[in-house]
């Protein structure tokens, strides 16, 4: 066969969803670091988000289904830890799919910009950890919602 | 560049893990609940990460499964203060606080280490770690400065804790970097932090040792172990 290039590639896992948040994808995640090949084997350099988040196993089953299906057979996906992901990483297309879903996406500043479902500025703190490690817990004060805030890390 | 070294700091997070995961279901608040478990899910991640690069550097073929669920209490090299069981909830947030602000000046200086596979485990730890300092720290301060009940249980339990705080810093030449030269930061960051919280610190500088040479482990150390490795020591290569 011939070889796809990198580019396509890029696209293909473009297509894969995040297992934890699906209206994102792991390029949007920033999580996919290389594609290379290397002769006729294709590398994938995959970092995680958190050193144990349990996703990371489906995350590269996710990427190794979506390539074999692509018809790529040689396939080597390599662990990188460092340098250490971060949210900057995370496309501006990722930070405002993950707003309209209902996740305040990070911010510099430590805290939700504001209310994902009303856009008030009145917020609290719930809890520094939530539904997944990258994510914490918020309220509005004045709609009252609770939502989830992607941890700025 | 010491193997034990790498076992140390695996360890630690292991076991500091495992006792945190004890917590699943039980905490006195959901919110506490999920943070607990959180907390633990990293330093499981951290421990996989030190003890597989362990097992490669040791070269005989042990794996961070075969560290974590084959060794005896008395291979383990963590520190005494981590194995000391959850008792109340004052008891666990002051040994985290501890072992916290520990560890985060223990990953700045691995950060720096020249051997580059231990310094990339240091990067990725102490992103994490800054956040659970943060944590501890901001949970130590609320309750010291809560009711009348919180306060006294966190000075009992900052005082039934203190004596494990010196062997993080014994000198020894297994460790990755020298743990002495830390004392100073931690100490700022401590004593800063009970000074905002009314807790005193304790006067006596007294401290256990043997967790991190395994020469005298508490006994705490081998009824945790016994849960945590029954079901691979029973049913061997189990998987699921």
């Amino acid at each position: 066969m011939t070889r796809p290039s990198v580019d396509q590639v890029w696209a293909w896992l473009d297509q894969v969803p995040d297992p934890e948040i699906p209206v994102i994808s792991l390029v949007d995640l920033g999580i996919i670091r290389n594609v290379t090949w290397q002769g006729d084997t294709l590398e994938v350099a995959v970092t995680p988000t958190y050193s144990g988040c349990p996703a990371t196993s489906v995350i590269n089953l996710e990427i190794e289904a979506s390539l074999r299906a692509n018809g790529i057979e040689n396939l080597s996906l390599k662990r990188q830890i460092a340098p250490p992901w971060t949210t900057d990483w995370l496309s501006d297309s990722g930070k405002a799919k993950l707003e309209a879903y209902g996740i305040a996406p990070p911010q510099a500043a430590g805290g939700p910009q504001h209310c994902p479902h009303c856009k008030s500025t009145a917020l609290e703190r719930i809890s520094q950890f939530g539904s997944t490690p990258c994510k914490a817990q918020w309220r509005c004060t004045d709609c009252l919602e609770p939502f989830d805030y992607f941890k700025c890390i | 560049m010491s193997v034990i070294g790498l076992i140390r700091m695996g360890d630690n997070t292991l076991v500091l893990g495992q006792r945190l995961s004890e917590w699943c279901g039980h905490a006195p608040a959901l919110e506490e609940d999920i943070a607990l478990a959180n907390t633990a899910l990293d330093l499981i991640g951290q421990t996989q990460l030190w003890l597989d690069l362990a097992g490669q550097r040791e070269g005989q073929g042990r794996t961070a499964d075969t560290l974590a669920y084959t060794r005896d209490a008395w291979d383990f090299r963590n520190l005494l203060l981590v194995e000391q069981p959850n008792r109340d909830f004052a008891v666990t947030m002051t040994r985290q606080f501890l072992f916290d602000t520990w560890h985060f000046e223990a990953l700045q200086a691995l950060i720096n280490h020249a051997d580059a596979d231990i310094s990339a485990i240091a990067q990725k730890s102490a992103k994490e770690v800054t956040y659970h300092r943060e944590r501890s720290t901001d949970i130590v301060i609320a309750l010291g400065n809560g009711t009348e009940e919180s306060h006294d249980r966190m000075q009992g339990a900052l005082d039934r804790l203190w004596p494990y705080v010196g062997e993080m810093f014994a000198q020894d030449d297994d460790d990755l970097t020298d743990m002495s030269v830390l004392r100073d930061a931690f100490d700022v960051h401590v004593s800063q932090t009970l000074s905002e919280s009314t807790l005193t610190k304790p006067d006596s500088d007294f401290a256990h040792q043997g967790g991190k040479t395994g020469t005298r482990h508490s006994e705490h150390l081998g009824h945790m172990l016994a849960t945590m490795q029954v079901l691979p020591r029973n049913y061997p290569g189990a998987t699921w």
